[in-house]
């Protein structure tokens, strides 16, 4: 019996004991924390992708509930929603930011770009950029390495084999960027969805002269200028024999996918055009 | 000649593969393999086959079915487990634990760990000290030496010179009381004595070590650390009570404490990358070899120092870095 | 007694198929596309425009900064273009074209072979005359020589250090220079130590070149100074630092510059372009490239102008084998794989490597295995396979302070590793990420 009681009254001690140095503990080493945090943490995707530019999103809730003005910070990937469910919990403006979404700059597949050499070595673009320019005449071209796939945390991006080049899958695309940081040549870059996903842009990021550019793929941007003069909005800005389209000032009119004599500026989604033969994308790269 | 090759130098390879290494580790074994068909026969034949032969199939099997990449079998490192696991089993070990051995060395071993290169324990070591927890008395009884090459489950059996000086200081008995029971230090060294298949012919151990040394599939950093940190301490001891404690060179030279050294301690996953973390490693094998022997419950330590030692090598080679060239600068 | 270097090394096959090839001089070719950025540092600014007549050996790109260096013609011509060509890596690079007309050289150059042993410039005035030959390290690293010849304010040179140990396999030209032209070598030695004020200088020649390392020993008694120091075979002993080791005991800081243990290291064909430079007025405008592979027709020691196309060259050599499906600028170990023929010869191209499929084609890499054979091989103590891991991963931070800095892209963990995996692939991409936060840092 004594025994029975010895245990019980030890091991009874023992965790009040253990309990009061807890309790003493949890008081010591209590850090307060805004509970707002938990609370934008839980409307946030969870995804931890940094698209918004924070180590996460438990980090980017911290950020959302400490600044005075948070107009500035998106969550690319839950978008308009998400942030109006943030703004309703911490009281603040949000401004509505246009979806985004990721676009392939280079249209180099195998049929339009030559391969001249054959690279052997560790699969990732961004070691094949610090030996050289690639398999390619084209030094500002995809290596096809696929960096990019490898960064996507959201299955939005696959590698076509027959063309080796990287397509973005629209529906999975929440724009958070990865992809553009994960491209050595920068020929990724993030613009405006468009209205009904329709957008227009110059699918090349060669700078070399037209001449060389063209050399070493059909469908280089060879800075001509044409699509520059047809713009009716002042869109288009020729640089380094390079022409960008503003997604901001672009109003999808199509005049310089027209124009353009090397079908380096693609349109996607836009319907058929009523004339026949006019329709001048390259069909590889409108498939998406 | 149409595209040219374009890649990161070098441009040009030593050659080597793991295939040669495994295959370098095998040939080295072989020495050892025939002592062991020399002393205890067909006994010891049964036990390396079915050993070999499941770790091979385990390997293949969990590869395909399980974690569903191409079977690397032929790179010869299920081979090497096999074989090792073997010589750490008596020659008279029921086959239905072997196989059980020899699935838990490669299942729980290596392949959960993700394979070759990824186990952080020696996998033969992890079959091993699975069967001798699991099946103490199959695990203890060793068939006599060359007396019992003609049988196996059978076999006659006797005890191993360790067991036999553990008993006899425990049993108060004097150092030089148990020397006459013991077999001489020539008969340890050619493996006329009880014990593994595989760990009792020193010689045969010794001749591995130099065709690996030879072929630079091992650096001799390891072994020498534990030999000779062994070799210490029990000098020491010795010293200190000739009475209760045996000589260095009877510690070297029985029990598995040669194989260890050689050939498991050395494992290439399960070892340091830093010439200092070998040492500090093997120093540390070779004080716990001898402090288990000494002090502890079993005859026998070598395999609980080596995965003891296994567990502290991620430690090892974060903090032991290999000698820098040029030592940094302070301003 | 033969000494080396203490931390690591490797031992690939020496492969020195042309080490009894006499240097062979090459004609001028039609036409050479000189490239202005053929050394370290800043590119040169281009003097001439197109239809300028030059003549071999004139001026037509000046150093574009204090880390640059001269430019000169290699053929008497016109310049026909000043055009964006590919570099070796690719991208584009400034060249100038000129066409052949005939050969005649500036008429300040002498181009007699009598040998001119007595000194009569001043040190300043060799440095001088150095820079303005366009002299850059010729051993492949291309740092500009007067540079060197300047050491730091505050830092005093004690020792000179030839290095003639050629540790790239198939490369020989550094031991045909030395055994043809041992008295010039020895005399741009002792330019060069006049230059530096320094007494004491040792060639450091690999045990391989038995020839080459009797006929230093032979000609140096009669040069005040100048030691020979045989070595044993062990590659990277050509590295600046592991040659330092390897005769002075020294070690380079990390992260310094040799002359911090009072060495300073130039290689034995820069010493040889240093004695034409100063002696004979000839500024860098053709250099000895070893053209070779174990299946072309007519492997060889080639004098070649500076500017010729790698095509060219390789005619020269018994045309492309069908075979060959690799061509490097240098050696195996750390040459450049060229992308394409069409390159002109720089400065820094020490070998021409023809490579057929068996010699260089790499092995699917497999997981390490911890053998950690990258380990004992790197010669600068470092843990390639984690430098591989943490580039892999992006941990650039973490990759400084496992000191990827000190790495001297030697590839000996590359070659030596049983797993086939591209080491220093990763490691070089890691290196310059980790440069370009140690720059952003500052």
């Amino acid at each position: 019996m004594d025994v029975v009681i010895i245990t019980i009254v030890s091991l009874a001690g023992l965790g009040a004991i253990a309990a009061f140095i807890l309790f003493l503990a949890s008081k010591k080493f209590q850090v307060f924390e805004d509970p707002r945090i938990d609370d934008v943490e839980e409307v946030l995707p969870a995804t931890n992708c940094g698209g918004c530019g924070f180590p996460g999103c438990r980090a980017f809730a911290e950020a959302l509930v400490k600044a005075d003005d948070i107009s500035s910070l998106n969550c690319p990937v839950g978008g308009d929603e998400t942030m109006q469910k943030v703004a309703s919990i911490l009281g603040k403006e949000v401004s509505k930011a246009a979806p985004m979404l990721a676009v392939v700059r280079c249209n180099g597949s195998c049929s339009n770009r030559p391969q001249v050499n054959r690279y052997q070595g560790a699969e990732s673009c961004a070691v094949a950029a610090s030996l050289y320019s690639g398999e390619t005449g084209c030094s500002y071209g995809c290596y096809g390495l696929a960096d990019c796939v490898r960064a996507c945390k959201f299955d939005a991006m696959y590698m076509d084999k027959k063309m080796g080049l990287p397509v973005v899958i629209e529906d999975n695309c929440v724009a958070c960027g990865a992809c553009v940081d994960a491209c050595p040549k920068n020929i990724i870059e993030m613009r405006k969805k468009g209205p009904k996903g329709r957008r227009i842009f110059v699918s090349c990021v060669n700078r070399d002269k037209g001449g060389v550019a063209r050399k070493s793929c059909t469908v280089a941007c060879i800075g001509c200028k044409k699509c520059q003069k047809e713009c009716p909005f002042d869109a288009i800005t020729v640089e380094n024999n390079l022409a960008y389209i503003d997604y901001e000032k672009c109003k999808l009119c199509r005049k310089c996918v027209i124009v353009c004599p090397t079908n380096a500026i693609h349109e996607i989604n836009f319907p058929p055009r009523k004339k026949p033969g006019a329709q001048k994308a390259d069909a590889e790269s409108v498939k998406v | 000649m149409s595209k040219l090759l374009v890649s990161h130098s070098p441009h040009v390879h030593s050659g080597d593969s793991v295939n040669k290494n495994m295959y370098g580790v095998i040939i080295a074994l072989l020495p050892a393999l025939a002592a062991s068909f020399w002393f205890f026969g067909i006994g010891a034949l049964v036990v390396t086959l079915t050993s070999v032969a499941t770790c091979l199939l385990a390997e293949y099997i969990i590869s395909k079915y399980i974690l569903k990449q191409k079977p690397s079998i032929t790179d010869g490192s299920a081979a090497v487990t096999g074989l090792l696991l073997a010589f750490n089993l008596p020659s008279n070990f029921p086959v239905a634990l072997i196989i059980i051995g020899a699935i838990v060395a490669i299942g729980m071993g290596k392949m959960s760990f993700g394979g070759l290169g990824q186990n952080p324990f020696n996998p033969a070591l992890v079959g091993r000290v699975f069967l001798l927890i699991s099946y103490p008395v199959q695990m203890t009884s060793w068939p006599e030496p060359v007396a019992s090459r003609g049988s196996y489950i059978d076999a006659s059996t006797g005890a191993t010179p360790l067991a036999i000086m553990k008993e006899g200081l425990a049993s108060g008995s004097s150092y030089s009381e148990i020397v006459a029971q013991i077999p001489s230090y020539k008969e340890l060294f050619l493996g006329v004595s009880g014990g593994s298949a595989g760990e009792v012919a020193a010689i045969a151990l010794l001749l591995g070590f130099g065709y690996m040394l030879w072929k630079k599939i091992i650096s001799w950093h390891i072994p020498v650390a534990v030999i000779g940190s062994t070799a210490i301490f029990t000098g020491v001891l010795h010293a200190v009570d000739p009475t209760a404690n045996a000589t260095p060179l009877f510690h070297i030279l029985s029990g598995g404490l040669m194989l260890g050294a050689i050939f498991m301690a050395t494992d290439y996953s399960s070892s340091p990358m830093a010439i200092k973390g070998m040492w500090i490693y093997g120093i540390g094998i070779g004080v716990i070899t001898v402090t288990i022997r000494t002090w502890g419950a079993y005859p026998e330590g070598i395999s609980f120092a080596i995965l003891i030692m296994n567990a502290f090598v991620p430690l090892i080679d974060k903090y032991i870095k290999p000698k820098r060239f040029g030592e940094k600068v302070v301003e | 007694m033969l000494k080396t270097f203490t931390t690591g090394g490797v031992h690939p096959n020496e492969n020195k198929i042309t080490a009894s090839s006499a240097i062979e001089r090459v004609a001028a070719p039609a036409t050479v596309s000189i490239p202005v950025s053929q050394h370290i540092g800043a590119p040169s600014e281009i003097l001439v425009k197109r239809g300028d007549q030059v003549m071999a050996g004139e001026l037509i790109a000046k150093s574009g900064g204090f880390v640059s260096a001269n430019i000169h013609s290699s053929v008497s011509g016109m310049v026909t273009k000043i055009e964006d060509i590919p570099s070796v890596s690719g991208y584009t690079q400034k060249a100038v074209t000129i066409k052949r007309e005939g050969d005649i050289w500036d008429e300040s150059i002498d181009t007699s072979d009598i040998l001119i042993k007595e000194i009569s410039l001043s040190p300043s005035e060799i440095i001088k005359r150095v820079g303005e030959a366009g002299i850059v390290g010729l051993g492949g690293a291309t740092f500009p020589s007067h540079v060197k010849l300047s050491p730091p304010p505050g830092k005093v040179c004690e020792i000179l250090l030839i290095n003639g140990v050629e540790c790239e396999p198939f490369l020989t030209g550094d031991h045909r220079i030395m055994v043809e032209k041992g008295e010039e070598v020895l005399t741009g030695i002792t330019i060069l130590m006049k230059a530096l004020g320094v007494t004491k200088a040792v060639i450091g020649i690999e045990n391989n070149k038995p020839d080459a390392i009797k006929r230093m020993i032979e000609l140096s008694k009669n040069y005040a100074g100048i030691e020979v120091q045989p070595l044993k075979v062990k590659y990277p002993q050509g590295g600046e630092k592991q040659l330092i080791k390897a005769i002075t005991q020294r070690e380079v800081p990390s992260g310094k510059l040799p002359v911090e243990v009072g060495a300073v290291v130039h290689n034995v064909g820069t010493a040889y372009a240093v004695y034409e430079a100063v002696q004979k007025k000839k500024p860098l405008i053709e250099r000895v490239v070893t053209v070779t592979g174990p299946t072309i027709k007519k492997p060889g020691n080639y004098l070649v102008r500076i500017g010729t196309s790698v095509e060219d060259l390789i005619e020269v050599a018994g045309g492309l084998p069908d075979d060959v499906v690799k061509v490097v600028s240098g050696g195996p170990m750390m040459g450049k794989a060229l992308p394409k023929l069409n390159t002109p010869v720089a400065k820094g191209m020490s070998g021409l490597l023809l490579l057929p499929q068996e010699i260089t084609s790499r092995k699917e890499s497999q997981n390490c295995i911890k053998c950690a054979k990258c380990v004992s091989a790197c010669p600068m103590g470092l843990s390639p396979y984690l430098l591989m891991t943490v580039s892999q991963k992006e941990l650039f931070e973490r990759a400084i302070e496992e000191d990827i800095m000190d790495c001297i892209e030697c590839g000996s963990c590359s070659f030596t590793c049983p797993s086939s995996r591209p080491l220093l692939d990763y490691i070089r991409f890691g290196k310059a990420e980790a440069g370009n936060i140690l720059r952003s840092k500052k």
